[in-house]
């Protein structure tokens, strides 16, 4: 169950902490969630991240940000990483390190792309590719902490074979009534797919979304140019920008 | 690939190496153009040697990090101010 405290501070500072992977499972061909062991995790808010750092032994080090995937179970959390082509550290952490192996982070990171289960607002998320993974601990903690509150969700990827939690989010879960998902293909649709492939347009925020005048809190995460085709969609119809958050992968993710 | 950028999320845990609070909550002011906004809703570019924060408003840089091994260099002469949030 997910705890309330969102501190990451030891002492008030923002510190460094061991976490030793126990799980892990493909989510695509190119993407892996990591369950990491973590003592003492203070437990985090859904939509929150963390830094994680490698080491090599010349002592040169690189820091990655990842969001967290889940609610924390006890010790446990769940972060899934896109395997970037080139990149520093996700082929590392989605082909090389496996159960037992550690790394080092910090966190839970991050107050303002938060979702809290007391709010009562509507909410409308929208995912582009790997930003799905924020909005997913968003409607994994709605169905954990019992919250009522309208969910709906908006995810884009170019297939079928790219979605994340394809199984979880097809087959409706225990509690989570009040969840509505529109899929976006942008190059293949499975078969019986209405909706032609293609970017996402006004047509699918309206249809999707909530109207302005429900005053949803709107979560946007994903590559930089969908945040901002999205969030310009949505203030465009009318939405307050105070209640569109965005969260952009930016170029550096590897 | 230069013109991409994050949000100022991203900010959270080099700076919270250094305060005891999280300054991506806070509401600053541009020093450029007067916009108000959260931190976390800053462009930050990692091009640069360090993290540069930029105003979406007007594109001026509002806060610059440096992180050295041993020290860290903030410049927030950007920002005309912070509103940072605190338990009552």
């Amino acid at each position: 169950m997910a705890r309330a405290a969102v501190s990451g501070r030891l002492g008030g500072r923002l510190t460094w902490r061991g976490a030793r992977l126990v799980e892990s499972r493909d989510e695509t061909a190119a993407a892996r969630t990591l369950m990491f062991e973590v003592p003492d995790w203070p437990g985090h808010l859904a939509g929150q991240h963390v830094d994680v750092r490698l080491s090599a032994e010349d002592g040169y080090q690189a820091v990655r940000s990842y969001s967290l995937a889940a609610p924390a179970d006890g010790d446990r959390i769940a972060l899934s990483v896109q395997r970037v082509p080139d990149g520093e550290v996700s082929p590392y952490l989605t082909q090389d390190f496996a159960v037992g192996d550690s790394v080092e982070l910090r966190g839970p990171l991050g107050g303002w792309f938060v979702w809290r289960p007391a709010e009562r607002d509507p909410v409308l998320l929208v995912a582009g590719g790997s930003g799905i993974v924020p909005l997913m601990a968003m409607v994994r903690a709605r169905r954990v902490t019992g919250s009522r509150v309208p969910f709906r969700l908006i995810y884009s990827v170019r297939s079928p074979a790219d979605l994340y939690y394809a199984d979880e989010l097809r087959v409706p879960q225990p509690g989570d009534g009040g969840l509505d998902v529109a899929y976006v293909f942008t190059r293949e649709a499975p078969d019986g797919h209405s909706r032609p492939t293609g970017r996402i347009a006004v047509a699918d925020i309206n249809n999707g979304g909530w109207p302005p005048e429900f005053e949803p809190n709107c979560f946007v995460c994903g590559p930089t140019g969908f945040v901002e085709i999205v969030a310009d969609i949505l203030v465009a119809l009318g939405h307050d920008p105070r209640r569109v958050k965005t969260e952009r992968f930016g170029p550096t993710g590897g | 690939m230069t013109e991409l950028y994050e949000d100022g999320n991203a900010l959270a845990g080099p700076l919270g190496e250094i305060f005891a609070v999280d300054v991506t909550v806070a509401i600053q002011r541009c020093a450029h153009c007067g916009r108000t906004g959260p931190v976390a809703a800053l462009r930050v570019y990692r091009h640069a040697p360090g993290l540069v924060a930029r105003c979406p408003g007007c594109d001026g840089v509002v806060l610059r990090l440096v992180r050295t091994p041993d020290a860290a260099f903030l410049d927030l002469t950007g920002a005309l101010n912070l509103r940072i949030p605190l338990e009552a």
